[in-house]
């Protein structure tokens, strides 16, 4: 075994607004800067909906991620050899019209125009050339669920389902939708790690946070096709690709990520989950519909002594295995199974889980007015946003695996009702714990978790102990550079 | 006076330049490394001029310098009237190739507005001597035929001579005006590399293929001692 430990996270869809307050945040602090002005680390989108950049998830389009070709895995955009073929044109790279052409006012015209009979406009114009244009496009256009029959309704999720699933989805005045907040997966099997012909994309060891190395960076764009989930950027000006950084530099010092910090549904959860490393391959090689249930047999129970064993003997410190026992992510996704991967069948490991939402799915046949565990379920079937979307969504398409998520999440509400109303017979909620296999203790700390618990419960930041590093042991007067001391330069064009 | 200039002393000076320029860069700001495409702003107009411009100046940069390399083996390949023919015709078919695509490249560059922001004034002209390079080695190949044999007798020697510290530059002091713009203007090209953009050339990651698909950095000190 090779244990190491990875900092990953889970987002409750069903507390989510879309109040896009996370990106606000993330672009304040990391991306407020000319070539970064259409990255959007962290971005918000509108299921169902194209996304950004539009139709991310069509791999047929970007071919991103992996594929399985027997016993091996390989990038879907090609072996090494083709894809150094590619360097002098990536036929799979978005390009800026697949995001949005970054757009700013021409404010100034407001205050400055002559006096005349027409009222002053302020005209937009690109923030790329500064001329002005005409606005196609936002980071956000589809936002709850506008123009939906040109964008949700060309989802890809969406285009897979059968005609009464998607019938289901657009009924008149029953119209549904969720927001999926997404940032970087830092995944284990990353696909922009893999398609860097630099080698500058790289895995931190300790924390498991992906980064990319800015010095070695040389713009060859790979990384951007490369990754399924379209989170490495490139930077137009400065010909180098960033990407989110899971705030490390707000980590290391104690404090959790901007966009988890500034989440207005406190619907982010953060902690530290131990995995074996020499089974990676093995779990991404897995079934489109095992790769779900692989990518939590991957993970480790961090209060088992022997593997506390194993993970001492990998090097990790005490501190990590004690954060690693507090992490909620830990619980949501493998004591109480009830999150999922986002698009597991990319087969990058992505260690970022979402709780699937329960709102949107519920009631269709009887607006909402259910009591009994039965009826919730049987409801299930007939769920006003198709069960199936879902699956293709969180589970490579098993039902089964978002089944299983929703009987625990009306489990959790049925005990609720049970306890603040009171106006449901105990033997019913015994059943539905029963059908979802959760007991009652766990349906309470289910609740709990999701929804009274304060931010060092729920954002379990491990400590990352930069004391430690390298950089501490050198000689500060012969390392002042590699200490941080060293001058820095702005992010552009210099030669 | 001016051969001796050109072609005896300016290849030293720009090979020099290269080197100590490219140096101190890669050293003091390797973050401005990099190709810096362009494509995330415009991909159709690259895809006609970078894929065709990179093939076919690599398979001629490769010819001059394998006839630099091996003139005996080059000779010999050059030896039978089949062989000749089909070099001196590829030869000129990827020239004209290189002419076109460097002038799509330069079209591209100068009517979309988004390229105009991230173009330079150092990518103009680097863009011109690369327009002047081909241009002048297609009219070289065109007017003064068989450029592959006399190549072997004549630039063969003279960069050699250079690579000697004993620049022999009569091998090219004889030699037509366009052939000695060519001759200078390769070697300007390389003194502006360390200065352009052009240094993703030296960056070529063919290590890639030979790397292990993860990439894992560790920070900590006792991985640095080999303890994990």
């Amino acid at each position: 075994m090779n244990i190491r430990a990875q900092i990953s996270s889970v987002f409750h869809l069903d507390k989510c607004i879309g109040c896009h307050t996370c990106s606000i945040a993330c672009k304040n602090l990391w991306t407020d800067r000319q070539g970064a002005e259409y990255m959007w680390w962290n971005n918000v989108e509108t299921k169902p909906g194209t996304g950004y950049p539009t139709k991310w998830e069509d791999q047929n389009q970007y071919q991103g991620g992996w594929e399985k070709a027997g016993d091996e895995l390989t990038l879907k955009s090609g072996g090494r050899g083709s894809l150094l073929g590619k360097l002098f044109h990536n036929p799979k790279l978005p390009t800026m019209d697949d995001y949005y052409e970054p757009f700013t006012f021409k404010y100034g015209d407001l205050t400055s125009a002559p006096a005349g009979n027409d009222q002053p406009t302020a005209r937009p114009v690109s923030m790329v050339s500064g001329k002005p244009m005409a606005i196609e496009a936002g980071p956000n256009w589809d936002d709850d669920l506008s123009g939906s029959k040109s964008y949700a309704a060309n989802d890809p999720g969406v285009v897979r389902l059968s005609a009464g699933e998607q019938a289901q989805m657009f009924a008149i005045e029953k119209m549904v939708m969720f927001h999926l907040p997404r940032i970087c997966n830092h995944c284990l099997n990353a696909g922009c790690v893999a398609g860097c012909p630099s080698g500058a994309i790289y895995k931190r060891g300790e924390d498991g946070i992906v980064l990319i190395n800015q010095d070695k960076c040389r713009g060859w764009r790979m990384c951007v096709s490369a990754c399924p989930y379209k989170k490495t950027y490139y930077g137009w000006n400065t010909g180098k690709s960033e990407k989110c950084l899971l705030c490390y530099p707000r980590q290391e010092a104690g404090e959790a990520p901007a966009c988890f910090h500034s989440c207005v549904g406190r619907i982010r959860y953060l902690g530290v989950l131990l995995y074996d490393a020499d089974r990676i391959k093995e779990t991404a090689l897995h079934e489109d519909s095992e790769l779900a249930a692989a990518q939590r047999a991957i993970i480790l129970d961090p209060s088992d002594p022997q593997v506390q064993a194993e993970a001492r003997k990998s090097g990790l410190p005490e501190q990590l295995l004690a954060a690693a026992q507090r992490s909620p992510v830990y619980k949501f996704v493998k004591e109480w199974g009830i999150a999922l991967p986002l698009h597991p069948e990319f087969r990058t490991l992505p260690m970022l889980f979402y709780v699937p939402p329960l709102l949107p799915v519920l009631s269709q046949a009887n607006q909402g007015t259910q009591k009994l565990a039965e009826e919730f379920f049987t409801t299930l079937a007939q769920a006003r946003l198709p069960l199936q979307y879902l699956a293709g969504l969180f589970a490579g398409g098993n039902l089964e695996e978002v089944k299983a998520v929703y009987r625990r999440l009306i489990a959790v509400r049925l005990q609720r009702r049970q306890t603040s109303v009171g106006d449901l017979a105990e033997a019913e909620v015994a059943k539905a714990r029963d059908l979802a296999g959760v007991s009652a203790a766990q349906v309470e700390a289910i609740y709990r978790m999701t929804a009274l618990t304060r931010i060092r419960e729920r954002i379990v930041v491990p400590p990352l102990l930069r004391e430690q590093a390298v950089e501490a042991g050198m000689d500060p007067e012969e390392y002042k550079r590699g200490m941080g001391f060293g001058a820095r330069r702005p992010p552009k064009r210099r030669w | 006076m001016i051969d001796t200039i050109l072609f005896g002393i300016f290849p030293y000076v720009a090979v020099a330049l290269a080197v100590a320029v490219g140096g101190y860069r890669y050293c003091v700001d390797r973050y401005s490394w990099s190709s810096h495409s362009s494509q995330f702003l415009e991909s159709r107009g690259l895809f006609w001029g970078s894929v065709p411009w990179h093939y076919a100046i690599l398979m001629i940069l490769l010819a001059h310098l394998l006839a630099v390399l091996f003139p005996g083996g080059w000779g010999v390949l050059l030896g039978r009237p089949v062989r000749l023919y089909f070099l001196e015709v590829s030869g000129m078919a990827l020239g004209l190739c290189t002419v076109i695509a460097v002038m799509l490249l330069m079209a591209r560059r100068l009517f979309d507005e988004r390229l105009a922001a991230v173009t330079s004034r150092i990518d103009w002209v680097v863009l011109w001597l690369l327009l002047l390079q081909v241009a002048t080695g297609v009219y070289i190949a065109f007017t003064l035929r068989w450029g592959g044999v006399w190549y072997a007798h004549t630039a063969t020697p003279w960069l050699r001579s250079l690579v000697v510290f004993q620049p022999e530059v009569q091998y090219l002091a004889a030699l037509p005006t366009v052939v000695k713009v060519h001759a200078a203007n390769a070697f300007l090209l390389v003194a502006l590399l360390p200065f352009s953009r052009l240094v993703h050339l030296l960056s070529v990651p063919l290590g890639y293929l030979t790397r292990p698909y993860q990439v894992v950095v560790w920070y900590r000190q006792q991985h640095q001692k080999g303890l994990s």
